[in-house]
């Protein structure tokens, strides 16, 4: 695996979160280092999805913090998230099914002119559009039966990559990813692992949350285990390790 | 339980041959090419065949008819289009037109000035149509059908209230007569309009972000604020831009009729939401454009003409719409399974 920079680019100290009674984060920490694949494991209803989702905006956390290359940011809402560099591929992939793969890309951050036009009423620049948008999906090698087709006639793989493309043209420092491979096939899955991989070979910090122990063990240089909203354990997985995994994630003392 | 999943995807190419696969997917395909292109195919078929059943149809003098009868309804529905699309509905554009040309009556009883009555009949449907959006949006409702069902209420008594006498008021500037029923090289104004109107709309859906960020909006709204794009301006947006459209529609109206009327526009809500469904735009939002409900208003214009010149009743006409909408309903559902099987077609393919 590449070797880590020095620094962590993200670093969460300490998170709180409370929904109501729930308390689904208790003083959890951890750092995401450049270059480097992170693996967040817990059964379900750990708090996984949770901590995701403070890091990209859609929650703010109720104590603790989060750092960007050492620097206090608080994060208000997914746009903010994403303007810090930090792109998220939630469970629900957020695509527009009614829209083609170029219009997903670009979908909230159209490239448009004039600039001195409130942004809604710029004219869309679609033919620039679609070729960065193939040029992206030629990179990464992801091939689908036609471009300028609506999402909704594409399959749950095609579509995970899209929407892991759409994250890493626009990842600058993070790439976080909401359990990419659950419902893909074995083909389809083995696409979306090789994404992953160069996403981290471009230098991103990749947070990746799956149950399947196989991925983790392959493509993980860290991982990080919640159980009930507590950080219980941090480890290097492999083959060896695997069961002591297993049983941090349970809770089984081995 | 991820692998059981891949394990039953993992069979489906094996069910069938290549050449079948492909076979059926070409069907697919086609069958939607032919659904999308479908409502304009009908309304060619359907002026066609009236045109050799009704005598005269076809005549100059009749297309400049339905042009004039369909105006109101075309543009109105455009508006319509507009909020479909974000899954919304307005149901106060008919009460709303005629708030409007009630509000035109009085401005033009104190003074005979074309430009000050239409900027009343605009303003007065803009404003309810802000008013729709801004309390469906900043009010939390679940859906824009309450407050737009409550907004045709109180704009329908609010007309009923204020129009002199509790009726139609004759009389509009000269301006708005030869906007509504005037023509220009033989084409009537009123439909020169409704192409304004078109390209104008189809500008701002198709080339501008704001267009992009509504098909987004109603494509998949958790998605559209996940990107960041501003969903809530967005929704009240597309009813204010329902309420231009109602405006201009009670422009039209009034200067064909050269009159005001708190009567007017009723079950125009209907009409539009049935041109908009006719016209192949679908209910599940995100899908259809302006072309749709200039289609369907044509549609409905066109069936409605040529039964009144074959004799035949009100009541039957309305049937007949009735049936129509059913079918357009059905092609929407066809559709819908059709991607669905597209989409299995694709997954077996890429296995
Ligand atoms: N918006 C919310 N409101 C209330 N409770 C919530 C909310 N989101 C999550 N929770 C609760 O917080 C806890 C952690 O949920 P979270 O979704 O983070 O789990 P997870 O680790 O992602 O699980 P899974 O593997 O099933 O996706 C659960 O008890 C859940 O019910
Ligand atoms: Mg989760």
């Amino acid at each position: 695996m590449s070797t880590p920079a020095p620094a962590p680019v993200l670093s969460v100290r300490h998170a709180q979160k409370r929904f109501g009674a729930v308390h689904a984060l208790k003083d959890v920490s951890l750092d995401a280092w450049p270059g480097e694949v992170l693996a967040l494991l817990g059964d379900n209803g750990a708090g996984k999805s949770t901590l995701v989702k403070c890091i990209s905006g859609v929650h703010t956390l109720d104590g603790g913090e989060i750092l960007l290359d050492g620097r206090r940011v608080t994060l208000h809402s997914p746009a903010a998230a994403r303007r810090a560099g930090i792109e998220t591929v939630y469970q629900d992939l957020a695509l527009f099914d009614n829209l083609t793969p170029a219009q997903n890309f670009y979908c909230g951050r159209e490239i448009a002119f004039p600039h001195w036009l409130p942004r809604g009423f710029r004219l869309l620049r679609s033919r620039t559009m679609e070729r960065e948008t193939a040029a992206v999906l030629d990179r990464l090698r992801v091939v689908l039966p036609r471009r300028d087709a609506p999402v909704a006639l594409m399959s749950g793989g095609q579509r995970q990559a899209i929407a892991v493309a759409r994250a890493s043209v626009f990842a600058r420092k993070i790439v976080i990813l909401d359990e990419p491979t659950a419902a893909l096939g074995v083909r389809e899955s083995r696409k979306v692992l090789d994404l992953i991989a160069q996403l981290r070979a471009e230098g991103n910090a990749v947070i990746l949350i799956t149950h399947n122990m196989e991925h983790v063990i392959e493509l993980a240089d860290r991982a990080v285990v919640l159980r009930q909203g507590r950080k219980v354990g941090e480890l290097r997985p492999e083959r060896a390790n695997q069961q002591e995994l297993v049983s941090l994630i349970v809770g089984a003392e081995a | 339980m991820a692998q059981v999943t891949s394990e039953r995807r993992e069979r489906v190419p094996a069910a069938g041959p290549v050449d079948r696969k492909a076979g059926s997917g070409g069907a697919v395909t086609l069958g939607l090419r032919l659904l999308g292109i479908g409502p304009l195919l009908i309304l060619a078929l359907v002026v066609a065949a009236f045109g050799a059943i009704a005598p005269n149809f076809l005549s100059p003098g009749n297309l400049g008819n339905i042009a004039a009868q369909t105006a109101v309804i075309a543009v109105v529905a455009m508006g319509q289009q507009v909020v479909i699309l974000t899954r919304g509905i307005d149901l106060s554009v008919g009460a709303n037109l005629a708030l409007a040309t009630v509000i035109g009556g009085l401005v033009y009883r104190s003074i005979d000035s074309g430009p000050l009555v239409i900027l009343a009949i605009l303003l007065t449907a803009v404003a309810v149509g802000a008013a729709n959006g801004l309390v469906y949006v900043y009010g939390r409702l679940p859906h824009p059908f309450i407050i737009t069902l409550a907004s045709l209420s109180i704009c329908r008594g609010l007309a009923l209230e204020l129009a002199v006498g509790h009726t139609t008021m004759r009389g509009m500037p000269e301006a708005i007569t030869t906007i509504g029923g005037g023509s220009t090289l033989g084409i009537p104004n009123a439909f020169l309009v409704v192409l304004a109107v078109a390209a104008a709309l189809l500008v701002m859906s198709k080339a501008m972000v704001w267009g992009r960020w509504t098909y987004a909006v109603g494509g998949a709204p958790t998605a559209a604020l996940e990107m960041g794009i501003p969903v809530k301006g967005v929704l009240v947006s597309t009813y204010v831009i329902s309420g231009v459209c109602t405006g201009i529609g009670a422009v039209l109206l009034a200067g064909r009729t050269a009159a005001s009327s708190p009567l007017y526009g009723n079950l125009l809500e209907l009409d539009t939401i049935a041109a908009v469904i006719i016209g192949g735009a679908s209910f599940l939002g995100g899908r259809g454009h302006i072309g749709h409900a200039l289609v369907g208003a044509i549609m409905i214009g066109v069936i409605r003409n040529a039964l009144n010149l074959m004799n035949v009743g009100v009541f039957l006409q309305m049937i007949v719409i009735g049936l129509v909408i059913v079918v357009a309903v059905e092609a929407d559902v066809l559709r819908n399974r059709l991607e669905a099987r597209a989409r299995a077609i694709q997954a077996a393919g890429a296995q």
